[in-house]
């Protein structure tokens, strides 16, 4: 680093800074090789061998090519794994952007405490996933939950919310509507307050009325965040494990198997653990994931290019 | 008729928000109703003769966990930090070589499902002995918080002013010099910003712990809630105690450093 040659004195010491920069880019780069590449190639290589639980402790797993990408494609469980992953990343986005957007658009209007309770709609994020998912478990309970208690003081009849294969893809993706609207909230609030006020104020002296300012203005003006909001939310709902697997861990049945939950039960949630096609469900999971993360890094870019 | 407008948009604002926050309601409620009350039709809406058995009973066994969760949450911060933040410096102020791939290979790691990585670990620590070690979970929940922490700190040090640099250059400091002594302190609240987020997300997580810290005794404290679920009394007045006492680094987070959470949501996402 001092070594290099340079006829001006004082400047020896800033010897070219895009050479140097590498210094400080050398812990994260090496951290990333350690702890991000090795670890998933070892994900990689269980994929493609044949584990048993003494084989995984040897270490001498036949190597069987993409046998377990095969066999995790074919099996019954494949197509319900992804058909739920589908439905509730899909409804989760759904419910999550729409009341993200009202609740931004009421909190943009400024009366008093607005500050105050905006940040309380905080806490469902900040809080441990394990805490907010035994809190939904005990409230969804079929016998002593508050829901019910409220549903049958209404007359309606109570429902086996995680214990029935029609509600529980229902159950789960109501706590995580829950967790997932603080960020859509402050994303998309943050974006109302980049929109200039002026824009409204003319449009209201030529006659738009309120809804009709939410349609032609803040929408097609919220656009780029709303796109940012909704591929970032994609993305992290493709990643739900926790709250599913406390909540009803896939169950019943498979009623309520994602791909991740379905990875990790294959994995780890019997004491016959089958890493190989754990691993491949993982995998498939991941290239699913960064098709969209590109996607979104894409749309970022041209929105700072823009 | 303004301001009366306004008082109703506040009524309306808080029956929202009660509504947003009555699991938390829940939870706390919960935590204070006695055993024998628990499972009653209709539930006790409010702890008219709250006992406190459940917060006993974390004083009781949960102690050790709530101490290894603070340690793990800690040492993840202080490792954050330390490899985020000179990454951070580079990819803002010294334009390196390959800092656009860097910068895409980091929103693309942020990306990766952590049961994944638990897997990778999983393996990793099968051979080198990690598993069921307070630093091997270290490690692994630092994955959470290493990119987040770099692209915050990056976006907060392109807003140091070039002059300050300038400065210190010119008064013979070296690039080091000037990564310590001049933009680390300017980005304080950068700094602030990823070791909280960095505490809470070790603090909270559960897939790491109970993939790689399942049987031995380095549990945190989400594997304190968890045994209790598995339990098969499953005791939710103890549950919910414990859940409380889990949240409190949260509500602290947003009581003090209200701002520095608005900035890390939206640090991660979009640049202003």
């Amino acid at each position: 680093m001092t070594t290099a040659p340079s006829r001006n004195g004082p400047r020896r010491r800033w010897p070219s800074p895009r050479t140097t920069a590498w210094g400080f880019l050398a812990p994260v780069v090496v951290y990333l090789v350690a702890f991000y590449l090795y670890p998933l190639l070892r994900n990689l290589d269980l994929s493609l061998r044949d584990y048993t639980v003494r084989s995984f402790v040897r270490d001498d797993a036949a190597f069987v090519g993409l046998d377990n990408y095969a066999r995790v494609v074919t099996s019954a469980a494949f197509a319900p794994a992804l058909w739920n992953t589908l439905v509730f990343t899909a409804l989760s986005l759904v419910f999550q952007y729409g009341i993200g957007l009202a609740l931004a658009v009421f909190f943009h209007q400024h009366f008093r405490l607005s500050v105050s309770l905006r940040a309380l709609f905080l806490v469902p994020w900040l809080l441990p996933l394990i805490v907010s998912a035994s809190t939904w478990s005990w409230m969804l309970n079929s016998e002593s939950g508050v829901v019910n208690s409220v549903l049958t003081a209404f007359g309606a009849d109570p429902v086996n919310w995680l214990t029935s294969p029609r509600y529980s893809l229902l159950a789960v993706l109501v706590a995580n509507v829950w967790i997932g609207i603080p960020f859509n909230l402050v994303l998309l609030y943050s974006g109302l307050r980049n929109i200039p006020p002026q824009l409204h104020e003319a449009a209201a002296l030529d006659g738009a009325g309120g809804w009709q300012r939410f349609w032609r203005i803040t929408m097609p003006l919220l656009r780029p965040v709303s796109a940012i909001t909704l591929l970032l939310g994609l993305v992290y709902t493709l990643k739900v494990f926790d709250i599913i697997w406390i909540m009803t861990q896939g169950g019943p049945g498979n009623s309520s198997t994602t791909l991740a939950t379905w990875s990790y039960e294959l994995g780890f949630g019997s004491l016959l653990p089958r890493f190989g096609p754990a691993a491949a469900v993982g995998n498939l999971l991941i290239i699913i994931a960064l098709f969209f993360g590109v996607i979104h890094i894409l749309v970022q870019r041209r929105q700072e290019a823009a | 008729m303004n301001t009366r407008r306004r008082w109703w948009k506040t009524a309306v604002g808080i029956v929202l928000t009660a509504l947003m926050l009555f699991p938390v309601y829940w939870m706390v409620n919960v935590s204070l109703t006695p055993r024998d009350r628990m499972r009653q039709t209709p539930p006790d809406w409010f702890p008219t003769s709250p006992t406190f058995e459940g917060y006993a009973a974390v004083l009781r066994e949960q102690l050790p966990a709530l101490g290894t969760s603070l340690l793990i949450g800690v040492c993840t911060a202080v490792l954050t930090v330390v490899v985020a933040a000179p990454a951070g410096f580079a990819l803002a102020k010294l334009s390196p070589l390959g800092g656009g791939p860097l910068h895409f290979v980091l929103v693309i790691a942020q990306m990766i499902p952590s049961i994944i990585m638990a897997m990778g670990f999983y393996s990793v620590y099968l051979t080198v002995g990690g598993l069921d070690t307070w630093w091997g979970l270290v490690i692994a929940d630092s994955t959470l918080a290493v990119p987040f922490g770099v692209l915050v700190f990056t976006a907060f040090m392109s807003a140091v002013p070039d002059e300050i640099i300038q400065a210190a250059r010119i008064d013979g400091a070296g690039l080091w010099r000037t990564f310590r002594s001049v933009v680390l302190p300017a980005s304080r609240n950068a700094v602030v910003t990823v070791s909280l987020f960095a505490f809470l997300w070790a603090w909270s997580d559960f897939v790491f712990a109970n993939t790689l810290n399942g049987s031995g005794d380095v549990r945190p404290i989400t594997l304190g809630i968890y045994r209790y679920i598995g339990n098969n009394d499953q005791d939710w007045n103890a549950i919910m105690a414990t859940a409380v006492v889990a949240s409190v680094p949260a509500a602290v987070l947003l009581v003090v450093a209200q701002r520095y959470v608005a900035a890390g949501v939206t640090a991660g996402a979009v640049k202003d």
